[in-house]
């Protein structure tokens, strides 16, 4: 597999065209908008809880290249049914290979789906990309 | 300091187009043209964000360093002298191929220092800064700032923030669905209130070249400031302030084959003359004391401090090699480029060149939009390759609002750009498609 093919998987390309989590709701939820500046890409994220605190689903709107809409969608998938502090481990998992620049592979068994993402890390510049959705998740927790 | 090595195979005199003989050779001239990048030889299309460096510039910043080096315009020993002489040489070397005087130009960090000079000055003067001579320069509550909606954003937000200071109301030129600018509009925007009109000569997202002539007019009819942006028109067009009848002039001198940390101002003599200072401190007054200071005249009024000496030494050396290429052939060699990218990207399914159906003549640099493909994805794919593009909303956000689309993906040109880099694009955009749709 090309680094190019390794970035973009079928995977990734399949999220970015049916993105899951696409849509935000009406009903009142902790929310963060995040942009890149540096592209205009953007994400509005709700995150919605459950009656027992844990998070029953991630709802988001925004656009962007392939990469941050897959990212936003895996993390939506990712979320669902995870307590706060489960987000937050991955969250952190996540991020600590986005910044690897490639030396540390995505933890499939903590991350699942999300670890197709881990070609990214080696494009610096396409970091932000991946991470703007759970900069957005982390706000909107941070704010609840 | 020799313009260019290869500068006796050019002939600067004709308007013909560079032969692709001519091109190899210039290439020669330009190092970092002969790197690879991801296993492919680099296909630099990313001159209209920052431009490559000849030799001849990249010596001429080094022979500075290691044999004249002193601060200028201060001290009196022998290097600081010689320096000086340098740095008024290259001022007089860029007053020269704009078509100024050498009095007229002041030495600036970049191009978007330049425009915020000239706002600060008209804010300064607008506070009282100046005394009566610089009465004509002050906005008032009622009074106008005309901009267009095509602008970089150094060409807008200074004008957004001139006016909030000042009271005076920013208005914008429209543009139709195509992207050009709506002149019948602009006729009504401008009129007795306007005391300021701020343009870019050429887009750095549609690569069209606006009709200054007729802008001009409008501004000259109410007595209204004419400045323009020059930053993509000065490296790539023969450019005379005086003709095109402007005030204030800005350009960039990393995107003239010059490096980064300089750029200048071109101002009016009896502007410059006029206007209170941006910046103060060191180097740019006559008389101090504890509670006030008298001013140097223009252009040392408005250059504070410690200046830029190598990077004006290199920019002079960058106009220099650019004049011995000579500018009309420059300007010939990228129009074609401009004309192919329009047209062979429009031929591409799913491919919306932006502006493309602006009667207008360009410059060698398109943006556009693949249906369902994001720029950041193209531009990727097309680095896989080796070519370098620009991706993004290329400080233009209102331009890229106003015709549908968040970015876009643009290619821009030099004189250094082969026949064969823009058969790269091309290839490459098609290529982006069929791989992004595989599975789709």
């Amino acid at each position: 597999m090309s680094d190019l093919q390794n970035l973009y998987q079928e995977l990734i390309l399949d999220h970015s065209r049916t993105p899951h989590g696409f849509g935000l709701r009406g009903e009142i939820a902790a929310q963060s908008h995040q942009v890149n500046p540096t592209c205009g890409d953007e994400v509005t994220l709700q995150v919605h809880r459950a009656g027992d605190g844990s998070i029953e689903a991630i709802a988001w709107e925004g656009h962007g290249c392939a990469i941050s809409q897959a990212s936003a969608s895996l993390l939506a998938e990712l979320a669902e049914g995870l307590t706060v502090e489960e987000l937050e481990i991955r969250i952190a998992s996540f991020r600590e290979a986005m910044r690897s620049r490639g030396k540390i592979e995505p933890d499939e068994e903590l991350l699942g789906d999300v670890a197709a993402l881990g070609g990214v890390s080696r494009y610096v510049a396409r970091v932000k990309c991946a991470m703007l959705a759970w900069v957005a998740v982390e706000d909107a927790l941070h704010k609840a | 300091m020799s313009a260019s090595r290869d500068a006796d195979v050019i002939a600067p005199l004709s308007d013909d187009p560079l032969t692709d003989a001519e091109v190899r050779r210039l290439r020669e001239d330009f190092p970092i043209l002969q790197v690879e990048v991801n296993g492919h030889p680099l296909s630099y299309l990313d001159s209209g964000a920052t431009s490559q460096r000849p030799f001849a510039v990249l010596d001429a910043e080094r022979t500075f360093a290691t044999t004249l080096n002193a601060a200028v315009h201060r001290g009196a020993h022998t290097l600081a002298a010689e320096a000086t002489e340098i740095f008024e040489d290259a001022r007089a070397t860029v007053a020269r191929f704009i078509g100024a005087d050498e009095g007229e130009i002041v030495w600036t960090s970049n191009a978007t220092e330049a425009l915020n000079l000239v706002a600060y000055s008209i804010s300064n003067a607008s506070l009282g800064r100046g005394g009566v001579a610089a009465e004509r320069l002050r906005l008032r509550e009622g009074d106008e700032i005309v901009t267009t909606e095509m602008e970089h954003h150094a060409n807008l937000i200074p004008w957004q923030e001139l006016a909030a200071r000042t009271g005076a109301t920013l208005r914008v030129i429209p543009l139709d669905d195509e992207g050009a600018l709506r002149l019948d509009v602009a006729a009504e925007l401008i009129g007795e209130r306007t005391k300021l009109v701020a343009f870019t000569h050429v887009s750095n997202v549609l690569g069209v070249i606006n009709p200054v002539e007729q802008l001009v007019a409008l501004a000259r009819a109410v007595g209204a400031l004419v400045v323009l942006d020059a930053c993509q028109s000065a490296p790539h067009l023969p450019l005379d302030v005086r003709e095109l009848d402007v005030d204030f002039a800005v350009l960039s001198g990393h995107k003239m084959l010059g490096p980064t940390g300089i750029g200048a101002l071109y101002g009016r003599r009896e502007l410059l003359e006029i206007m209170p200072p941006f910046l103060t401190g060191g180097s740019m007054i006559t008389t101090v004391t504890t509670t006030e200071a008298t001013y140097l005249p223009p252009p040392q009024r408005f250059e504070a401090g410690t200046q830029k000496v190598s990077q004006t030494v290199a920019l002079a050396a960058a106009v220099d090699y650019l004049t011995a290429v000579g500018m009309p052939r420059i300007a010939a060699h990228e129009a074609a480029f401009g004309a192919r990218l329009v047209e062979g990207l429009s031929a591409i399914d799913g491919v919306r060149v932006l502006g493309a159906g602006i009667d207008l003549p360009r410059v060698g640099l398109a943006s556009f939009d693949v249906d369902g493909i994001h720029s950041h994805d193209l531009g990727q794919f097309l680095d896989d390759r080796g070519i370098a593009v620009r991706v993004g909303h290329h400080c233009a956000q209102p331009l890229h609002r106003r015709l549908g689309v968040t970015s876009s993906t643009r290619a821009s040109t030099y004189l250094y750009t082969t026949d064969d880099e823009i058969d790269a694009v091309l290839d490459g955009v098609q290529g982006a498609i069929d791989f992004f749709r595989r599975g789709a």
